[in-house]
């Protein structure tokens, strides 16, 4: 076999089953200030809430596209062919035997309850708009750890949801941040008090079933003083020809001392938009680390951001990005340096591969008062053929020339002698594909939870098989 | 009994890149047990000997066959020729980041000799003696492949790869350039293990005799613009060592 046939052979997705529809409650398709009072009149929500939603909604509505960015992908984007609210079961179980079985038994597919039993301290399994399960370990809520859907988060803790709900991401902060909070449905609401150190994971699994689907979960992390968790999550989503949306909000609130760990390991199916934004604010002593990797979607467009507002603490951004035929992964990282003595770390991995294209979009800053910062920028694309891209924006803005940058930067390309050494040693072109690719990315499976690795190589194994049999 | 097949055959080899030729009729017979080394110039087509054997895609054969135990290697692939038993021992080895030596040498082992063979104790015991001769550290295993070693890590690498292949036909091309005499004491002492005393064959790619002082060739060949001109045993090899290659070539040129 060429070496350019095993390059061009399109790795097959794994998790683009769908079940049939049972949708409890459907909305239309179509997006109104309307729509936005009625999620939030089906939630009964606070009227805070509903009028938050509405402004969002208009800042939305007039605001434009941006204009940077892949722009003719996002331009493809029909704002009106999308449905805002869908509901295929109408409780959030505690037992997945209560779960209607459809719903179960894709859950199952994907490996969730078996995560649960072995690994992990907290699960909830969201399916289009509604988390349908979700457990917590008794022990951790007995310390005080709440751990819920958004929407419970909200009608069991208002207070503690109305303080910090878009302190982090305002719903100005832009178009998709503004259409998250108009719609928002789902994701996690986390609270971990002073102390208390969450020693296994938790998990959040993010499911699109139905068609032209809209998927908005919020997500709110508070790890207040000293405390400690690990928060991960995964998403996939049927193959259609038509398009969905995935649209999230992730605040996370670091207080001093306090150890947020964030990883994501994205693997939509290629006809979902990934338009997130995720950021975290670090105050005294805190550390925010977001371990971010990209495998599916159509289009990426996510920036892991950390605020260094307190002395002394701590950001990392390790991701990795995998782009496939007419997949483009617009991923990078922003981190502030506000305050004296802070430092930060970006790590980010790319691959492109049958046409792909991958993009590096870093922003990193210094403010005039932070003294003695430490930055450290490592960006590494791959290439694994013709006609496939990668392209890096880095920005680094240091106002304090006590700063200590470091920026490193590296496209390469797989060689054919790398490949015919591997051969060498018995293994066929695409296992020594495979091993060149997984080897890059090891620097970031090093740092996911052993499951999690195992299941990105797994993935990226899928990738680089031929079709050839 | 009928005799041994030879562990390779190579019967009147041409071959080049593109269009030209760099190969011009190569023979040459090894059989089971012996080594051999080819000596020449850089440029006289030594390297290009080794990638043909293993099946590098850049090059066109035009004429001739390459056995391995009476099998036809040419229309096989790399990693095929590897799994049937031959290996080659990098001049230049590449250096493959993010990959984990032990977890490599583990995978090639299973390609190669099966699964079973890269389980167990058995196989950690073999790997820790092969590493014990090599004089290579256990934290090794925790390094990337040839990934920021030096000149000499790679080369006891690529023998501590051969010791654990256990392939039927080793070539090692020039396994002795960039070590020192230590250095080349102990991947001979590698090379020694892997091949005396069995049915395997061994070809030394070298432009010095150093080496074949300590790994004791049958025979030496010498190549020059791509044909074997001169054939001896291990006397020939001391002798290039004194005269150089100057004769020879005006040997070959007065009997073209």
């Amino acid at each position: 076999m060429a070496a350019t046939e095993a390059r061009e052979a399109v790795g097959e997705y794994e998790a683009g089953w769908h079940d049939p529809e049972n949708a409890t409650v459907r909305f239309d398709f179509g997006l109104s200030e309307q729509v936005v009072r009625d999620i939030s009149a089906l939630k009964n929500e606070p009227e805070w809430m509903t009028e938050l939603r509405v402004k969002a909604f208009h800042h939305f509505d007039s605001r434009p596209m941006p204009t940077w960015g892949n722009m003719s992908m996002l331009e493809e984007i029909d704002f009106d062919a999308i449905c805002y609210y869908l509901r295929s079961s109408d409780a959030t179980e505690k037992d997945w035997e209560d779960v209607p079985e459809d719903i179960r038994n894709t859950f199952d597919k994907l490996g969730i309850p078996e995560a649960e039993q072995k690994w992990l301290s907290g699960v909830t399994a969201q399916y289009e708009s509604e988390a349908v399960y979700h457990s917590i370990r008794e022990d951790l809520e007995q310390q005080g750890v709440i751990f819920l859907d958004m929407d419970s988060g909200l009608r069991e803790y208002p207070e503690l949801v109305k303080e910090w709900f878009c302190s982090v991401v305002p719903y100005q902060d832009n178009k998709f941040s503004a259409l998250n909070t108009a719609v928002w449905s789902g994701g996690s609401f986390i609270y971990v008090p002073k102390g208390v150190h969450v020693e296994m994971p938790v998990q959040a699994y993010f499911r699109i079933n139905a068609k032209n689907m809209g998927q908005f979960e919020r997500t709110l992390i508070i790890a207040d003083e000293g405390s400690s968790i690990h928060y991960v999550e995964g998403c996939t989503a049927p193959t259609y020809s038509t398009d969905s949306l995935h649209s999230a909000v992730v605040e996370l609130i670091a207080l001093p001392g306090a150890h947020i760990r964030y990883s994501t390991v994205q693997n939509w199916s290629a006809n979902v938009y990934n338009l997130v934004t995720k950021r975290g604010i670090a105050h005294e002593n805190a550390k925010i680390e977001w371990v971010d990797g990209n495998i599916g979607s159509k289009l990426t467009m996510k920036y892991p951001a950390v605020i260094l507002k307190g002395e002394g603490s701590h950001a990392e951004v390790i991701s990795v990005a995998y782009s496939g035929k007419g997949q483009h992964q617009d991923a990078g990282a922003k981190i502030h340096h506000l305050a004296s003595n802070t430092t930060s770390k970006i790590l980010s991995k790319s691959i492109s591969k049958d046409g792909g294209r991958g993009s590096y979009r870093g922003m990193v800053s210094v403010s005039p008062k932070a003294e003695n910062c430490k930055l450290n920028v490592v960006c590494d694309a791959l290439i694994l053929d013709e006609g496939s891209r990668s392209d890096t924006y880095p920005t680094m803005e240091v106002a304090n020339p006590s700063a200590r940058c470091e920026h490193e930067a590296s496209v390469s390309k797989v060689s054919d002698e790398q490949v015919f050494y591997l051969m060498s040693r018995g293994h066929s072109e695409e296992e020594a594909l495979a091993m060149i690719v997984n080897g890059f990315f090891e620097p970031f499976t090093r740092e996911l939870p052993m499951e999690y690795a195992v299941e990105l190589n797994k993935l990226m194994a899928l990738e680089m098989e031929g079709s050839i049999g | 009994m009928a005799p041994d097949k030879p562990v390779l055959e190579i019967s009147n080899l041409h071959a080049g890149i593109d269009d030209t030729a760099i190969l011009r009729g190569i023979n040459l017979e090894i059989p089971p047990g012996e080594i051999h080394a080819i000596m020449g110039r850089n440029g006289s087509g030594k390297t290009t000997t080794a990638n043909i054997i293993m099946g590098h895609p850049d090059f066109d054969i035009t004429d001739g066959t390459v056995q391995l135990d009476g099998e036809d290697l040419l229309d096989m692939e790399p990693w095929e020729r590897a799994r049937e038993g031959v290996f080659l021992s990098f001049q230049y080895p590449q250096a493959v980041p993010g990959l984990q030596v032990g977890n490599f040498l583990r995978k090639s082992v299973a390609a190669i000799r099966g699964e079973d063979a890269a389980k167990g104790a058995e196989f950690r015991k073999t790997l820790k003696d092969a590493m014990t001769e090599l004089d290579i550290d256990k934290s090794f295993l925790g390094r990337y492949v040839n990934d920021g070693f030096s000149g000499g890590e790679k080369k006891r690498f690529e023998i501590l790869q051969l010791m654990l292949l256990q392939p039927k036909l080793a070539i090692l091309d020039e396994t002795d350039s960039g070590l020192d005499i230590d250095g080349i004491r102990t991947v001979s002492k590698g090379i020694n293990a892997a091949v005396r005393g069995t049915d395997s064959g061994a070809l030394i790619i070298t432009h010095y005799s150093r080496i074949l002082e300590h790994v004791q060739p049958d025979k030496v060949h010498v190549l020059i613009k791509g044909k074997i001109v001169k054939s001896g045993g291990p006397e020939l090899a001391l002798e290039l060592e004194e005269r150089g290659y100057d004769w020879l070539e005006t040997e070959a040129e007065n009997s073209a």
